[in-house]
């Protein structure tokens, strides 16, 4: 047997050479550091930014009122308030004759326009430029009522990622209280719950949410609360097993001499040590919540129509298969690249947070 | 082995009970419901046909479930459908939902255990392989391949799939379009058989590959952690064959966590069955459930629900059957 301490001097040598010199001092720093090496984790995380910012911006990246507007010596921001003072004919005739961003009109109307830039909003609808493919004004072509297929899907980036957060919140929520009870008390509490997990599992969750949405009736809010209640499995079992493990280490048992309730233990001491894998597992989730929206919508129970999205958009483009290629391609690659980026950050993460790099 | 199974038999009994239960829950969300009443009253949505079509739907309902019951008669009565299964008439053409259910279930039943076992035929070897290959270029092309698979929504495959090979601008291959072509009854038994192949190639295809992708992964990551295990070095050590290592020392034993995965891959397939089978007009118990969610038929709803869960439960039964046959853990017990 080699010296104890002998090995342990040289593991914190090893460890130092590894970070050179900047050696990450807590634990969600190490797992930092370590998701940092990782360049396609990276690339995952900047998708998922940049969808969350298209989510946020979309009225200012697809409208179809300028951002910026001056007209007869005064200064609008029609996209924000005051757009029913001007005389909407000047801006939707400007909107025609010119496809740049940027519009400076002299003459009679003098006027001057900073466009968004997808110049249509999602519901409006152009009966003469119906199923157009991409073209220079309608980027990703126009759906069966001549709406501008860009536009609805920077809308529907909004319901997927809201869907997404909202559904793994609550199911996370869930997961935490079920999985801490359950290994926190153990006994009988944790059979019950270990069970209800096993029989949620068991059931086919995407026919028993269909079921749901079919007695309530299919809008945003059932959407995420049934998403919610039924994906709250895996963040209970990561949790129960932490707890487990938690609960025999010696500040838990010191706690326990000092007099900590129950409640103090589980949310102050306990939970914070759990919640690296819940993270990890509410990152899948995400892409599973959003999966599951776009299938709804497919289906046509989900979010109902005018307000778009991209499970919507796909379904619509069933009818024009043939031809309409614009209709299946873009919106499902939208789902595809939400999907794999939330994916690829959650894989990341998994294996930021595995021990074994920290030895 | 046989106290083993005498066991998980009995587990199967509180997971009956939970579907039961869960299902009850649904039942409670019904129109006709006093509660959901009062709830549905203040909206006052809907055209006046409309309103009178659902006012029958609640009375039916409600006839139905004994909605106007006490819960304990509501839950005993439901109970008593599912064991008996006898899940009443369909609100849409009043034949028996249990005569709608058994004509559809062969079909989605046959696609899916084809799915299940192209998954576990293909998925095996190739995280076998990429696991003794680690980092070669077919690993990195594989895991590659295998992570997009895994992301990529299945109706999205499905309509790129018709697209490409369904007949419109590009190739006319595949028949996009239900189970069988038109006059294929008067077809002997074998081109009749070789008909029906075609015309599932494309649905199963759909549901396979993302649990072929979830499967591979996990064969390959099972596989890399018995690898570094003691037992496997020493087989190593002693002198044996690579391939003695790896086939009999180190599969056999990441095998069997693959075996119970099987119970978790069937519900997700069952649930895809839904959205293939409603693409491909495919006659099965997903596209069933598909109309009769659309035209609100309770109870084929319902039926469905409960009887999708208590086939993922056999399925569940037949993977502990066949880790009880695989582990002489278990065997020897």
């Amino acid at each position: 047997m080699a010296d104890p301490a002998k090995t342990l001097d040289f593991q914190i040598l090893e460890t130092q050479s590894q970070f050179k010199g900047e050696v990450p001092n807590t634990y969600w720093r190490m797992v930092a550091y370590h998701f940092r090496k990782k360049k396609l984790a990276v690339f995952g995380f900047w998708i998922t930014i940049f969808l969350f910012l298209v989510a946020i911006l979309a009225p200012l990246l697809a409208n179809d009122k300028p951002l910026f507007f001056y007209h007869k010596g005064s200064v609008y921001f029609p996209v924000f308030s005051g757009a029913e003072k001007i005389d909407s004919f000047v801006w939707k005739d400007l909107k025609k004759q010119n496809p740049f961003i940027y519009q400076h009109i002299t003459g009679k109307e003098k006027a001057t326009a900073i466009w968004p830039p997808v110049k249509y909003s999602p519901t409006e609808y152009n009966l003469l430029e119906y199923l157009s493919p991409p073209n220079a004004r309608h980027w990703f072509g126009t759906d069966d009522s001549g709406r501008d297929v860009l536009s609805r899907m920077i809308y529907g980036a909004w319901i997927s990622l809201s869907v997404g957060f909202v559904a793994v919140g609550i199911a996370t929520i869930i997961g935490i209280l079920m999985g801490a009870l359950a290994g926190y008390f153990g006994g009988w509490t944790d059979t019950v719950i270990s069970r209800a997990i096993e029989i949620m599992l068991t059931i086919p969750t995407f026919f028993l949410i269909i079921a749901i949405i079919a007695f309530l009736s299919p809008n945003i809010y059932n959407i995420m609360a049934v998403i919610g209640l039924t994906s709250w499995m895996g963040s209970a079992r990561f949790v129960r097993a932490e707890f487990f493990k938690l609960k025999q280490l010696d500040f838990i048992t010191a706690l326990r001499a000092l007099g900590a309730s129950h409640k103090r233990i589980i949310f102050l001491h306990m939970l914070p040590n759990a919640m690296a894998p819940v993270l990890v597992s509410a990152v899948f989730g995400i892409a599973g919540a959003i999966l599951t929206e776009s299938s709804l919508s497919f289906l046509g129970f989900g979010v109902q129509p005018p307000t778009p999205s991209w499970g919507q958009i796909l379904s619509q483009s069933r009818d024009y298969i043939e031809f309409a290629w614009w209709l299946t391609v873009f919106p499902g690659f939208a789902i595809f690249l939400s999907i794999t980026a939330y994916n690829i950050v959650g894989d990341g993460l998994r294996d930021a947070m595995d021990p074994k790099l920290f030895r | 082995m046989k106290s083993y199974l005498i066991k998980r038999l009995l587990q199967i009994i509180p997971t009956l009970l939970g579907i039961t239960l869960i299902t009850f829950i649904i039942i409670q969300l019904a129109p006709g419901n006093p509660a959901m009443l009062k709830l549905q009253m203040g909206k006052g949505e809907g055209t006046l046909g409309e309103k009178a079509f659902s006012e029958q739907i609640i009375q039916q309902t409600k006839e139905l479930y004994g909605l106007d019951k006490p819960l304990y008669v509501q839950y005993a009565l439901w109970v008593k459908r599912i064991f008996t299964f006898d899940f009443g008439f369909s609100y849409k053409d009043h034949r028996k939902v249990w005569d709608k259910i058994a004509e559809r279930m062969p079909i989605t039943i046959l696609l899916n255990v084809i799915s299940i076992f192209l998954v576990y035929l293909i998925a095996i070897p190739c995280g076998v392989y990429s696991s003794t290959h680690q980092g070669s270029f077919v690993d990195n092309i594989l895991t590659i391949l295998f992570f997009v698979l895994y992301s990529l929504p299945s109706f999205w495959v499905a309509m790129i799939l018709i697209m490409l090979f369904g007949g419109g601008d590009f190739w006319d291959i595949f028949p996009v379009y239900g189970i069988s072509s038109v006059g294929s009854e008067s077809m002997s038994l074998l081109p009749r058989l070789l008909d029906l192949m075609w015309h599932i190639v494309l649905p199963v295809f759909c549901l396979t590959y993302g649990g072929l992708a979830y499967l591979s992964r996990l064969t390959r990551a099972g596989m890399l952690e018995v690898i570094r295990e003691d037992y496997v070095r020493t087989a190593r050590a002693k002198g044996l064959s690579e391939r003695v290592v790896i086939f009999k020392h180190a599969f056999r034993n990441a095998l069997l966590p693959l075996v119970t995965l099987l119970a978790f891959l069937l519900p997700s397939m069952f649930g895809g069955s839904v959205i293939i089978e409603s693409i491909f007009s495919v006659p099965g118990m997903g596209q069933l459930g598909f109309e009769a969610v659309l035209s609100r038929d309770y109870p084929v709803i319902m039926a469905i629900t409960a009887i999708s869960a208590l086939l993922t439960l056999i399925g569940l039964l037949i993977s502990d059957i066949l880790y009880a046959a695989l582990d002489p853990r278990i065997k020897l017990e």
